[in-house]
């Protein structure tokens, strides 16, 4: 069997005396698409800010591309992407700027071949007639897309996506899922997304984890198309099935 | 518009509280605080409320009924209560959550102020280290140096600063000239204001209203600008590209400040000088006679000093506010608080640091 893509081993985080998680362990496969779920506040981004090298864990280790993410040299940024939740697009640049800059840091392609990657990369994500625009003026689905576009510049093998369809509407919420299916189908990028949207969560996702703020870590582990019948967790349950979770454990539809 | 009335009386069975009119968010009001107070006085008795005049009800009135319970300190003997109502405090009961008293930020005692200090001394000193690291990599990381934010800064600190340190330069040179020139004629030396004022401006004044004014526009600027690529995970973003913040945020910004800097004290300077060659030659003072006194009194170092110490304030401001932006914590106030500490920390900066020089030039007899 292949070594894993990511490999997150008793990874916990405290702030101060409040722990956010503890004792979290998971692995990614190359090629998966690899959901990190669970209610507000559980800890989703604050683990991805961990795996991307943001914020080092309070206890623990992550292994990316089989390098530890806190002890190994700046080189593995290039080898992964990071889609933020606002999509983080530098507002004074346009588009294609945006998705040109990894490139023009990070490779000696002369500047020609740099803007048609980029525009090969703004195609992809379905935004190759607004190369021009500065993100002030396009739609937040559609700066999602570029933040996606500029993540893919480099081509990484592991794509990171922090809440992709929030704040998106069904219909562009769905147009993403399809396209992360789409990079993963036709790039064979693997996927880390953190997200807490069922509908996507149930499109795209070949595992996932569960976090919960009151079992301050994983609750579940596993296909989520399955986890809603057969978990024993009354939240796992609740969560899948839409249901309000009773404080006694009881659930209600 | 029709309020809630409140009656105290006294029955065989005991004291009772009678509650009339409308009891809601509009009318509850003005039997609040007496309905409260007259059930914290029956507190250990039983609290029986007659609501039987009401005429509504809504979730205030009935937040009011059992706030009257929580301060008499015991269950509510309600009278006259209809169904929906009784449903309705209910309801509005199984809300109610204890709430724990609230929390006082604890004073900080002498020593957290002082590990406070010392541990803001010490992030200060990090990053000026950590800019100094990345001005010595720089010709490794060219390509991360963007030179279009150089210039843009250079553009904006500088070059977009120039007519208001001019207007303030001449204002300043005005001033001084009239403060000094009445106290200067009792002693019939009214041509030395002019060697006073020019040595006052050269040395002092000049690159410490300079580094003033390049705090409160640019500082301030260059705080708020990396605050809100912070907050918007701009900052984040370069980070896991692999992209180093302080190479193409910071090093561009320091650079112009220490470039324009010393541009800026000059013009400073020489508006200073024109103001008060206005009020002097106003006053009957030949200007060639001032021009003398002006290059009699004021030396090659004098001006050399200041254009030295003004590259290091704008160093200083330029690093100060770039610091504040990069330390925006996370809510709508975060990029206001760094533009603030931007300005303040800027100005402090300065003076502290032309205290510094101060010493140095007293030391080298400059």
């Amino acid at each position: 069997m292949d070594t894993p893509i990511i490999r997150g081993t008793g990874l916990a985080m405290r702030f101060g005396a409040r722990t956010l998680f503890h004792d979290v362990d998971f692995t990614v496969d190359a090629g998966e698409v690899f959901v990190i779920l669970g209610g507000s506040g559980c800890g989703k981004s604050t683990l991805l800010r961990i795996l991307v090298g943001l914020q080092p864990p309070t206890a623990g280790r992550a292994e990316l591309l089989g390098s530890d993410m806190y002890g190994s040299s700046q080189d593995i940024r290039t080898r992964i992407g990071v889609m933020f939740q606002s999509g983080a697009l530098f507002g004074s640049m346009t588009l294609l700027e945006n998705v040109m800059l990894p490139l023009e840091m990070h490779t000696d392609l002369p500047p020609a071949a740099r803007a048609s990657i980029a525009r090969m990369k703004l195609g992809l994500v379905g935004l190759g007639d607004a190369t021009r625009l500065k993100p002030a003026e396009i739609s937040g689905g559609m700066a999602k897309r570029a933040a996606i576009a500029r993540a893919l510049a480099l081509d990484p093998p592991l794509l990171f996506l922090d809440e992709p369809s929030a704040g998106l509407d069904p219909i562009t919420s769905a147009g993403l899922d399809a396209l992360i299916l789409d990079l993963r189908r036709d790039l064979g990028t693997t996927f880390v997304v953190v997200t807490h949207e069922l509908a996507s969560i149930l499109a795209i996702a070949d595992r996932c984890i569960m976090l919960d703020k009151t079992a301050q870590g994983v609750i579940a582990t596993g296909d989520p198309k399955q986890l809603g019948e057969t978990s024993d967790n009354p939240t796992v349950r609740a969560f899948f099935r839409r249901e309000v979770l009773m404080s006694e454990g009881k659930e209600q539809r | 518009m029709s309020e809630a009335r409140l009656s105290l009386g006294e029955r065989d069975d005991g004291p009772r509280i009678t509650l009339a009119g409308p009891l809601d968010a509009a009318g509850a009001g003005a039997v609040w605080t007496k309905s409260i107070a007259a059930a914290s006085k029956l507190r250990g008795r039983t609290l029986a409320v007659d609501i039987s005049g009401i005429s509504r009800c809504d979730t205030a009135g009935a937040t009011l009924l059992l706030d009257m319970e929580a301060a008499g300190g015991g269950p509510l003997a309600l009278i006259g209560a209809t169904e929906e109502i009784t449903a309705l405090i209910a309801r509005v009961r199984a809300t109610r959550m204890p709430q724990p008293p609230p929390a006082k930020a604890p004073a900080l005692t002498w020593r957290e102020t002082i590990i406070h200090g010392l541990s803001a001394a010490t992030e200060g000193i990090a990053f000026l280290g950590e800019t100094a690291v990345a001005l010595v990599m720089l010709p490794a990381r060219m390509r991360m140096f963007r030179r279009q934010d150089l210039w843009t800064a250079a553009d904006a600190a500088g070059v977009r600063a120039v007519p208001l340190v001019m207007l303030l330069g001449v204002l300043i040179g005005l001033i001084l000239a009239f403060q000094s020139l009445i106290p200067m004629r009792r002693f019939g030396a009214d041509i030395y204001v002019a060697s006073l004022v020019a040595i006052g401006l050269v040395r002092e004044l000049g690159p410490l209203l300079a580094a003033v004014i390049l705090s409160g526009r640019s500082g301030s600027a260059f705080a708020a600008e990396i605050g809100t690529m912070k907050v918007n995970q701009e900052v984040d973003a370069l980070t896991t590209m692999g992209l180093d913040p302080v190479t193409m945020l910071v090093l561009p910004r320091v650079l112009a400040g220490i470039a324009v800097m010393p541009a800026l004290t000059i013009v400073l300077d020489f508006s200073g000088l024109l103001g008060m060659a206005l009020v002097l030659v106003g006053d009957g003072i030949p200007l060639t006679a001032i021009g003398n006194q002006v290059a009699y009194w004021v030396q090659p170092s004098d001006f050399y000093g200041a254009l030295a110490k003004s590259a290091v304030f704008g160093a200083a401001v330029a690093a100060i506010g770039c610091r504040a932006g990069l330390s925006t914590g996370v809510g709508p106030q975060a990029v206001g608080v760094s533009a603030t500490a931007a300005v303040v920390g800027g100005i402090v900066g300065s003076i502290v640091l032309d205290g510094i020089f101060a010493l140095i030039f007293f030391r080298l007899g400059i």
